[in-house]
């Protein structure tokens, strides 16, 4: 009796792993895949009732008419420039100081840390009418190089922050070690801190990626012929056809998900650096 | 060649003092070991010789260059972290290669140099695997091994052996001090074992609170402590510290009388080593009274008083002393040490 509920103990723990494990992912899958049925599924699918989980007929005919339309692969071109530049500028500018926050103490560190964060505190809304006149002046207006400075102003706090518990999470004497045996501060860090704060950096340039993909707002302000996706398909969609609406939030997921499965590797840490 | 000058050297973390005034001078192909108690500044002192800490005063000086302010890289020296340090993404062999890739070393020269460290610290084993996949004590030899692969001229090490079994800690120790002595290495060593300090050292610095107590060869550290807290922390069991009344200048042990050199106050703290004496009949001696008598095979271990105060004396195995009673003990008068109780300082001898 006793060595039964003894040995059902971890079949247990394991059952209830893995519900967990099933649970959340239903929770992120299901709705992706209704998407995608209301995508592929045609247009009787679509407005069938009651839904059916199984495609009633594949047909990639909704999507293909969608990316016809014209302008959705500018768009969509124009939404990867946008979070490219996004990803490059919040890691190169948040990562130093995130590396500055984790490695020195100044004064002032603690209201530097809440300066950063207070970026975020002024509504986008209030500064879109100065921001649009200054871009116009710049020349930045209706340019991707704008929408991604400003998908960098809100993605670099948290790049900033976040990457600060990344390289606090690199100990200090590996990189004193690597100065001791001939590293300069530069070549310690690339050889050294980099390397282990790969997984991190990773999560942070994600991060940066869905924060620029996902924002509208100021991409449609700031843009009238070079729109985003988002921005696009705000505009053209709330015109079309409910399978056209699959379509396009398909095709607003899959950019997402894709770099996620690319960087995943780095996600988690390899070294054992967080888990030992 | 390459001396360790360093030079009145102090640092303050905020307002705690971890280094006041400290001075010491290593010669060329020496070894020198730190020895002092937990928090005392050992390693805040090597951190400051390697450059990784900034001095808040002092000098150092490697070789004929002083290297205040100079990057770690530049001062030409390789260095065992208290806490290892070896990097978690790259294999032992890079571990230990490391140092010697920095130097731009070509391929034959890394390995040949790698399986040298490599085969000395007995890690040949594991050479393939990544850190994470090793125990404590095994790391600890892949730091050691990085350091030594680079054949530096100066090299630090802090409590390098620390997490070893004893067996190996003894093998490591004699063939640590083995090739250092070979390659002249000139070699600063930080310790908390005394054992590990005394055979290993050529001169020890006992540090206390920030400060250099004693500089000597280790069996003066011993045996001519110069302040009361060098008697009390080296040796085991620690010296005896008995005081006793003076008069005229002259102290009674038992019934001798010893005249003391110097101006002395109306007391004078006797430090005694445990082993310094002989049992002699009680009318003759100083008297022991034993409170606990325990045999250890090589000595007799006496823990008792000496004019009411705790002392442990060592006898010969052969001894026979019961608790309770008292027996008689003649000094071996060259070997005293003279304290001032108001200072903490030998006498000169
Ligand atoms: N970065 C620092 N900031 C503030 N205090 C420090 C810092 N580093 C060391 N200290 C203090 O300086 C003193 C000396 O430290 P150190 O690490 O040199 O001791 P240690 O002799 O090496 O001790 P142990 O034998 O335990 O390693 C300690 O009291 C410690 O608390
Ligand atoms: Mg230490």
């Amino acid at each position: 009796m006793s060595a039964a509920r003894l040995s059902s103990f971890p079949s247990a723990r394991r059952l209830l792993l893995w519900s967990g494990i099933v649970a959340v992912s239903l929770w992120v899958l299901v709705p992706i895949y209704l998407v995608a049925l209301g995508a592929f599924g045609g247009r009787e699918g679509v407005y069938q009732w009651p839904k059916s989980f199984l495609p009633l007929e594949v047909s990639p005919d909704s999507v293909m008419v969608f990316l016809q339309i014209q302008g959705v692969g500018t768009a969509f071109l124009n939404s990867l420039i946008a979070a490219g530049i996004t990803v490059v500028l919040s890691i190169l500018l948040g990562a130093p100081a995130g590396y500055a926050l984790a490695r020195y103490d100044f004064p002032g560190k603690n209201a530097y840390r809440l300066l950063v964060l207070l970026t975020r505190a002024f509504p986008l809304a209030i500064l879109a009418l100065p921001l649009t006149v200054s871009f116009i002046r710049l020349g930045l207006y209706d340019s991707m190089l704008g929408v991604g400075l400003i998908h960098t102003v809100l993605a670099l706090p948290f790049a900033a922050l976040v990457t600060q518990g990344v390289f606090m999470g690199v100990p200090r004497e590996l990189e004193e070690a690597a100065w001791v045996f001939g590293c300069s501060r530069i070549g310690a860090f690339l050889k050294v801190v980099v390397p282990l704060a790969l997984p991190g950096l990773a999560a942070t340039a994600v991060f940066a990626f869905v924060i620029s993909w996902n924002e509208v707002f100021a991409a449609s302000v700031l843009t009238v012929q070079n729109r985003t996706l988002t921005a696009y398909l705000l505009t053209v969609l709330s015109e079309s056809p409910l399978h056209y609406q699959f379509a396009g939030g398909l095709l607003l997921i899959l950019p997402s998900a894709i770099f996620i499965f690319a960087v995943r590797r780095y996600l988690f840490a390899i070294w054992g650096v967080s888990s030992k | 060649m390459a001396s360790i000058t360093i030079d009145s050297v102090a640092k303050s973390f905020g307002s705690f003092k971890a280094l006041k005034d400290v001075s010491l001078t290593i010669a060329d192909g020496e070894f020198v070991s730190l020895l002092g108690p937990s928090g005392c500044g050992k390693t805040t002192l090597l951190r400051i010789v390697a450059g990784l800490e900034t001095e808040t005063g002092g000098r150092i000086v490697i070789g004929d260059r002083t290297v205040n302010g100079l990057a770690p890289k530049d001062r030409g020296l390789a260095m065992v972290f208290q806490n290892y340090a070896v990097f978690p993404h790259m294999t032992v062999y890079e571990n230990v290669a490391f140092g010697l890739r920095m130097q731009k070393a070509d391929d034959a020269r890394v390995k040949r140099q790698v399986e040298k460290a490599a085969g000395l610290l007995h890690i040949e084993a594991y050479l393939d695997r990544y850190p994470n996949k090793l125990s404590g004590g095994q790391r600890q030899r892949v730091a050691v091994a990085r350091a030594l692969a680079v054949e530096p001229q100066v090299l630090l090490m802090d409590e390098p052996l620390s997490n070893l079994d004893a067996l190996l800690r003894l093998q490591m120790r004699t063939e640590l001090k083995s090739v250092l002595q070979e390659a002249g290495t000139t070699t600063l060593y930080v310790t908390h074992d005394q054992t590990e300090a005394m055979g290993l050292s050529d001169r020890i610095a006992v540090m206390h609170d920030g400060r250099i107590e004693q500089v000597g060869e280790p069996v003066d550290i011993y045996s001519r402590p110069a302040t009361r807290f060098v008697g009390g922390f080296m040796g085991n069991p620690p010296m005896n510290f008995i005081e006793l009344p003076v008069e005229a200048g002259r102290v009674n042990i038992g019934a001798e009388s010893h005249s003391l050199s110097g101006p002395v106050g109306s007391k004078i703290v006797l430090g005694l080593r445990g082993e310094d004496v002989e049992r002699v009949s009680p009318e003759v001696g100083m008297a022991f009274k034993t409170a606990v008598s325990e045999p250890m095979g090589s000595h007799l271990l006496l823990t008792g008083t000496i004019a009411d105060q705790p002392a442990r004396v060592i006898l010969p195995p052969t001894e026979k002393v019961r608790a309770g009673e008292t027996i008689g003990l003649k000094l071996d008068a060259d070997r005293l040490t003279w304290i001032s109780p108001e200072t903490g300082k030998a006498l000169a001898a």
